[in-house]
């Protein structure tokens, strides 16, 4: 590549980095969007401000690392169980609070989520969930449990859910739980604090 | 040039059709068997669309509106997703393994699809059993049937189980025994070999035929049939020749079955299953310590203990750092009718101060508790075509261990107490949990944590003689106990 070749290409990198920028900030300041305040860094985010919400019970690891904590947190209103099932587990998969351990694996999204009128859920979560698993008996219940109680706690008419990775039927995450078919919540893992 | 377009352009369509599964697919039906072809693509078996109309005289059609697939028959349809592993049988719907794929103009869908869609409105029962690659569709008699060496002898002994129960006819031949099974199909599971004068226990010639194969220095063999608690038993006993022996035993009579066996011992044969192995290393402490190679080391210490001590037969799942599927520990536990079934692993936890050894047995859910009160009813007697009753063992096979969850909770208990002699538990010490491996085995079962490698502590004893060895001893002291536990639950 010629000097004045590198030259223009460095230009043009910065001019449409400059670009991007406007146009994000823009649409920031249109949408309404402030800086966050004086939250804790690690809170996962709440919905935006003058978005109707509602309060959902999340689970998350005990500081000590045995049990799942539920805690209440605000999740955007939707309309209909899917839609609101879809921002409960969009809230579950984000990093826990500082206060508590995260017991979901790194990266983990959320696919699909959809239901049978048999009452079961289906939860379609990204490979992360079980390619990224540190293993261990314990570790694989708080995780499989976090979610089915997230969706049971919060979506009364569900009362089982099934997990599904990358779109298909799974023996498990890690080699422990049974994922072949709908679980029940379990409430022996968890924990109320205090 | 053109050849290698045209190479170019085959070579990914060769790889979306997939290949060829070692055994094809055979369906069974009243109308008799026929091959079914399917492929094996990204891990799954699937069958063309076209095959299934075919197969099945249904009408296939591509919804391009709805972006779905539809099978109808009968005015009855089955909407499949093309994009969600998942298809919507009369407005229900069901999960599928994956989705639909496209190949050289064709829809493939997962063989799984013919019993969980198709036969709900198909109005036969649709049954697929994987191992023997048998396609069942109507209510057709498709025993199981398994064999197994019980002592190589001589005089070498083994049983066929014929389940649910089947009428056999024995008969006796230069250099095997040949028994004819009474049913539509037979769905094998026989061992691949033989062992002292059995050479092998293979399928006859004939589709519902199973033949032990002598050995030909073996004397007088013999084989009675009966039935118990809906199963069919053949008791096969080949004595070793003539001249070695000193009393001519009495010509074999199909008729009048003779006590071959003594009262089995309550605890027999042991399966002890160290947790993960090949590529799956299990949970991998911040030193570098892998689950999986503890697990085997703990399972060969317990071996040789109880092996010594209590003459027991002892099988482990894997002897060697290999993969094992979860499904292989279960049937390498069921075939080999194991009275006990232990699973050994290594705990992690979010934090790295949670410690201590942990047991687990089965917790059953809705389904798992509707399948143990069906287990409690033993078998069921139904009427079938042609005026014959057919015997239907109830209990689902993924659900096997349902008929055994007040054993394996008695099992946990001593466990629990005996490990707590040597070793330090955890917070939560006994529990139960939907884990995959105790779901299908049928016998009393467990599942051992015996450490935490995400605590440096425990990853560092684990590695060491005296924590493997308080296990195994842990570990040993609650077998004598079950041993007992199951000979006082066998007195009247």
């Amino acid at each position: 590549m010629t000097r004045p070749r590198a030259l223009q290409t460095a230009a043009a990198v910065l001019l449409v980095g400059a670009g991007a920028w406007a146009v994000s900030a823009g649409l920031d300041r249109l949408a309404g969007v402030r800086p966050p305040p004086d939250r804790p860094a690690a809170a996962p985010a709440a919905p935006p401000p003058g978005v109707p919400r509602i309060t959902a019970t999340l689970f998350y690891g005990s500081a000590d690392g045995q049990t799942l904590v539920p805690v209440r947190r605000e999740v955007t209103l939707a309309d209909g169980v899917v839609p609101q099932g879809r921002e409960i587990l969009a809230a579950q998969l984000q990093p826990s609070p500082e206060s508590h351990v995260s017991v979901i694996p790194e990266g983990t999204v959320l696919r699909a989520f959809y239901i049978t009128d048999r009452g079961d859920a289906f939860v379609d979560l990204s490979a992360e969930v079980s390619a990224r698993h540190p293993g261990g008996s314990l570790t694989e219940l708080l995780t499989v449990y976090a979610i089915v109680n997230a969706v049971t706690a919060n979506l009364p008419t569900l009362r089982r859910v099934q997990i599904l990775i990358d779109g298909r039927e799974a023996d498990t995450l890690a080699g422990h739980v049974d994922l072949r078919r709908p679980l029940e919540a379990d409430l022996s893992l968890v924990r109320e604090e205090r | 040039m053109t050849v290698s377009a045209l190479l170019l352009l085959l070579i990914p369509l060769l790889q979306a059709q997939g290949t060829p599964p070692a055994t094809p697919l055979t369906l069974v039906s009243r109308e008799g068997r026929r091959p079914v072809p399917t492929t094996i693509a990204g891990g799954q078996e699937l069958i063309a669309l076209d095959e299934v109309a075919a197969l099945f005289q249904v009408t296939v059609r591509e919804d391009t509106l709805a972006g779905g697939l539809t099978l109808t028959y009968r005015g009855r349809t089955v909407v499949i997703s093309t994009d969600q592993p998942m298809a919507s049988v009369a407005g229900r719907v069901v999960a599928l393994p994956a989705a639909p794929r496209r190949s050289g103009g064709r829809w493939l869908v997962p063989v799984e699809l013919l019993p969980r869609a198709l036969g709900p409105i198909y109005g036969a029962r649709i049954d697929l059993r994987r191992p023997s690659r048998l396609l069942i569709v109507g209510d057709l008699r498709v025993p199981r049937v398994t064999a197994r060496v019980e002592a190589v002898g001589p005089p070498t002994r083994a049983t066929i189980e014929i389940s649910p129960a089947a009428p056999v006819t024995v008969s006796v031949e230069t250099g095997r025994i040949l028994l004819r099974i009474d049913a539509d199909a037979l769905d094998l599971g026989l061992p691949g070999g033989g062992a002292g004068l059995i050479d092998q226990i293979r399928a006859g010639d004939q589709p519902t035929t199973v033949a032990v194969v002598l050995e030909s220095r073996a004397g007088t063999a013999r084989a009675a049939p009966s039935e118990a608690g809906g199963v069919t038993r053949v008791a096969v006993e080949v004595a070793a020749p003539v001249s070695a022996e000193a009393a001519v035993p009495p010509p074999p009579s199909p008729a009048a079955p003779p006590p071959l066996f003594a009262p089995r011992p309550a605890l027999q044969t042991i399966v002890i299953d160290p947790g993960h192995g090949g590529d799956d290393a299990g949970v991998r402490g911040a030193a570098g310590v892998q689950e999986k190679q503890i697990a085997l080391d703990v399972a060969r210490r317990l071996r040789a203990l109880i092996e010594t001590r209590l003459g027991i037969r002892v099988i482990l799942t894997r002897d060697d750092d290999r993969a094992v599927s979860l499904d292989s520990r279960a049937a390498l536990a069921n075939n080999n009718k194991a009275d006990l079934f232990l699973s050994l692993h290594l705990n992690a936890a979010p934090v790295a101060t949670v410690a201590g050894v942990e047991v687990f047995h089965l917790r059953l859910d809705r389904e798992g508790e509707a399948a143990r009160r069906a287990a409690e009813t033993e078998t069921t007697s139904l009427p079938v075509l042609g005026g014959i009753r057919r015997t239907i063992d109830v209990i689902r096979w993924d659900l096997a261990q349902a008929r055994h969850v007040d054993a394996s909770a008695a099992l946990a208990a001593m466990l629990e107490e005996e490990l707590r002699r040597h070793l330090t538990m955890g917070a939560r010490p006994r529990q139960e949990a939907p884990f995959r491996v105790l779901t299908g085995v049928n016998m009393p079962a467990a599942l051992i944590e015996m450490a935490y490698l995400s605590n440096a502590e425990e990853e560092r004893l684990a590695q060491s003689e005296p924590f493997q060895t308080a296990v195994a001893q842990g570990v040993y002291g609650a077998i004598v106990r079950f041993r007992a536990y199951l000979e006082a639950e066998r007195q009247p």
